[in-house]
């Protein structure tokens, strides 16, 4: 009997089970990053459409900023947060620390990179096909980045799934920021470090097919959703 | 096809000046410095061989393009334009929803938009492909949408980049035929082409570029019976490269 | 990054959805604890039991020693149990903590593979074990990670006279769990708590090879967070939890905490 037979039916017994614990779980996990996906994808597809659309001084310098943090490592932007969160920190007196809100704050910093990054690419691209034409409908470029967000939004929905995949699967950061305290604020990724630290693997890598299943099944939703209307829009 | 209401120009347009316009892109000169004024309701035909730099005049005067040296300038309000280009550029909406657009930047009010946009799509016989993807539409059908879309921002000037250099030829006579109409409700027109037979059957004046340097700007008739210079006269005998 | 916008984002973050949970103003203190009493389970056996009597929720932060420590030092947690008295002591003299007083101990026991290379078994003492797999450079894994029980075993091997270093002696760097899963992974020798070994799963060939010298006694203790220097702590409710601890409700209920048929912790408060 191996450990991956066991986890397999211990992820099986996890979802028939549907205990409370772990429904709690992934309510927290996923209210925590697609949170963390809305508030990002609300900051970084404007400020990705307004580096594809401008040129200013400093601009070169973002878009390399921006590249190099998509690979930022989730530990320093989960200590950087804990230490503006903590009491001891700028923002301490909000109390934030070790709340679900403190764990959104770290996947913003970690998947808006991600996101402002690829959309300014998207954009340029879409730029490039459309300049002329909308130049010649009188379109400032203000009002060119909801025509280009929008008509970009197959790929932008890509984009936005990759950044939802990084928020979910991430561990490092929302175990400093979050404590992975007991039904405040463990999530799905603590919950396997925790379990895996217990030396119970089966039930940690059960629940990491718990995991992989849901974001499949929220990818395979979006990617249908997206195919469907690619298609019917060409 | 002439019982659409539209609104005549009440003035004359404005004509189009370019003073020793030129267009310099890194370090390459594409188009010599160039003095040419447009004027009138003309159908004015911009031919050349390829590379001559027809494209490039066409962007400089619709605005697209700010000239390297020299200046570009209407003589008093610049009037409303629209442009037509060689590959049509469409958004990823329906046939519909495309002219809707064009009619929302224009600040048309919601209300009215539908109903224009369909006048639109019958007038240029898409009625039936409203609902359709407009990048999925063939390419004679993608070329009226982008005409109906011109059609319904009421230009005084319309400027055409090869607007039938890709389509065949049942496209291109509706095509020779929207030009026609826009002209008869007063438009200027502004068309590139390469094609002579094209030229002849649509042109009131023509402009001949050369190696981006204007060779000739002369009326139609004359610049076919008698081009005034010896590289009007290769060009017409096809003796260029194109 | 200017004070004000970030406040500005803060508040953003709250407005959106999250307001519910960051301002509930429900009787909750922030517990910063060790994972072994974490991993064993001995909080979920006796947390319920003091909310119960107290209406106080207590919120664990598990983490290593050294981190728990930093983390009541800049005021992220109401209360402190940890396992390192003399850092304990010296915490209270820096003046973070007003009192620490002993709550439990457990002790720490050797591990290691059940063919045992380095002879361990028969030792007499912890610092004879010690010194054996360092002559026969058995594989150690050290946890390496500042934390109560690391400090422990540096403190050991200073006593057995050895400097541990070289090829088969191996900081990991990582917590109690992790460590274990190594050591199995890998046939080392290892330290850990009891409670820690008893509930965890993954053995592979580990054996308990030797336990029992005095010299191996792990104290647990509870910390009291100094008011005057973090005042927004909820002293008045760590304060209940750190009396209830040394309470006999609260001693009997570490006693009766018990993890296959073994107890796992020792009340000993005074």
């Amino acid at each position: 009997m191996t450990v991956s037979d066991n986890a397999f039916s211990t992820a099986l017994a996890l979802i028939l089970g549907l205990d409370d614990t772990l429904l709690g779980i992934v309510a927290l996990s996923l209210r925590v990053s697609l949170t963390a996906v809305l508030i990002a994808a609300l900051l970084a597809l404007p400020l990705g459409a307004a580096l594809a659309l401008w040129r200013f001084p400093g601009r070169s310098a973002i878009i390399v900023v921006l590249n190099s943090f998509m690979g930022l490592p989730p530990v320093v932007a989960g200590l950087t947060v804990y230490l503006l969160l903590s009491r001891a920190g700028p923002l301490g007196e909000f109390g934030l620390l070790f709340t679900p809100s403190a764990m959104v704050v770290a996947q913003v910093i970690l998947i808006l990179p991600i996101i402002a990054a690829l959309t300014r690419q998207q954009v340029e691209e879409l730029h490039g096909e459309y300049r002329e034409q909308l130049q010649s409908l009188g379109l400032s470029r203000r009002r060119m980045m909801p025509t280009l967000l929008w008509d970009a939004r197959f790929g932008l929905l890509t984009v936005v799934l990759a950044g939802f995949g990084r928020a979910s699967a991430e561990v490092g950061a929302v175990m400093i920021v979050g404590g992975n305290i007991d039904g405040v604020t463990r999530m799905m990724t603590t919950a396997i470090v925790l379990e895996t630290s217990k030396g119970n693997l089966p039930l940690a890598l059960g629940l990491g097919i718990v995991l992989l299943g849901l974001v499949t099944l929220i990818n395979a939703g979006a990617y249908v959703m997206g195919e469907t209307a690619r298609r019917r829009l060409g | 096809m002439n019982d659409m209401p539209r609104t005549l120009p009440a003035a004359t347009i404005p004509a189009l000046s370019l003073e020793a316009a030129s267009v310099v892109h890194r370090g390459q000169t594409l188009l010599k410095p160039l003095t040419l004024t447009l004027d009138g309701y003309q159908r004015i035909l911009v031919m050349g061989p390829n590379g001559a730099g027809k494209s490039l005049l066409l962007r400089l005067a619709h605005g697209l393009l700010a000239p390297s040296t020299g200046r570009v300038h209407w003589h008093g309000r610049p009037p409303r334009q629209a442009m037509v280009f060689q590959r049509p550029v469409l958004l990823r909406r329906s046939a519909l929803d495309n002219l809707t657009y064009a009619l929302a930047v224009h600040g048309v009010p919601w209300r009215s938009r539908k109903s224009l946009a369909r006048e639109a799509l019958a007038r240029f016989g898409l009625a039936p492909l409203e609902k359709r993807p407009a990048r999925v539409l063939s390419g004679g059908e993608q070329q009226r949408l982008a005409l109906a879309r011109a059609w319904l921002l009421n230009p005084e000037v319309l400027f055409l980049d090869e607007p039938t250099a890709a389509l065949d030829p049942a496209s291109m006579r509706a095509v020779e035929e929207a030009v026609r109409d826009f002209h008869a409700l007063g438009t200027r027109i502004v068309m590139t082409t390469h094609d002579l037979n094209q030229a002849r059957r649509l042109a009131d004046e023509v402009v001949l570029l050369h190696e981006g340097q204007l060779v000739e700007h002369s009326a139609a008739e004359r610049f076919f019976a008698a081009p005034a210079s010896p590289t009007s006269r290769a060009f017409l005998e096809g003796a260029l490269v194109w | 990054m200017p004070k004000a916008g970030l406040a500005l984002a803060a508040l953003g973050l709250m407005g959106l959805s999250l307001g519910a949970t960051a301002q509930d103003e429900a009787r909750f203190i922030t517990l910063a604890s060790t994972t072994s009493t974490e991993n064993s389970g001995l909080f979920d056996a006796i947390i319920p039991q003091f909310t119960d009597a107290s209406d106080i929720e207590v919120r664990v932060v598990a983490v290593g020693t050294g981190q728990a420590f930093e983390i009541a030092r800049r005021g992220d947690a109401d209360s402190l149990l940890v396992h390192d008295t003399a850092g304990e002591e010296r915490f209270v003299a820096e003046g973070y903590g007003t009192e620490r007083a002993d709550v439990m101990a457990n002790d720490f026991v050797i591990l290691g593979p059940g063919d045992d290379p380095a002879g361990i078994r028969d030792a007499e003492t912890v610092e004879e074990a010690l010194s054996r797999i360092a002559e026969a450079e058995a594989p150690f894994a050290s946890r390496g990670d500042d934390s109560g029980t690391h400090r422990a075993e540096l403190h050991l091997w200073e006593a057995a006279g050895v400097a541990p270093g070289g090829e088969w002696y191996r900081e990991l760097g990582s917590g109690m769990g992790p460590t274990l899963n190594t050591a199995a992974g890998m046939d080392a020798y290892v330290m850990a708590d009891r409670a820690t070994w008893v509930a965890f799963d993954n053995r592979q060939n580990l054996e308990l090879l030797f336990e029992g010298d005095e010299a191996l006694f792990n104290q647990y203790g509870s910390v009291r967070i100094d008011p005057e220097r973090h005042p927004h702590l909820k002293h008045d409710l760590a304060e209940q939890w750190h009396d209830w601890l040394l309470s006999d409700e609260g001693q009997q209920a570490i006693a009766d905490f018990t993890v296959k048929g073994q107890q796992l912790f020792f009340p000993n408060a005074k």
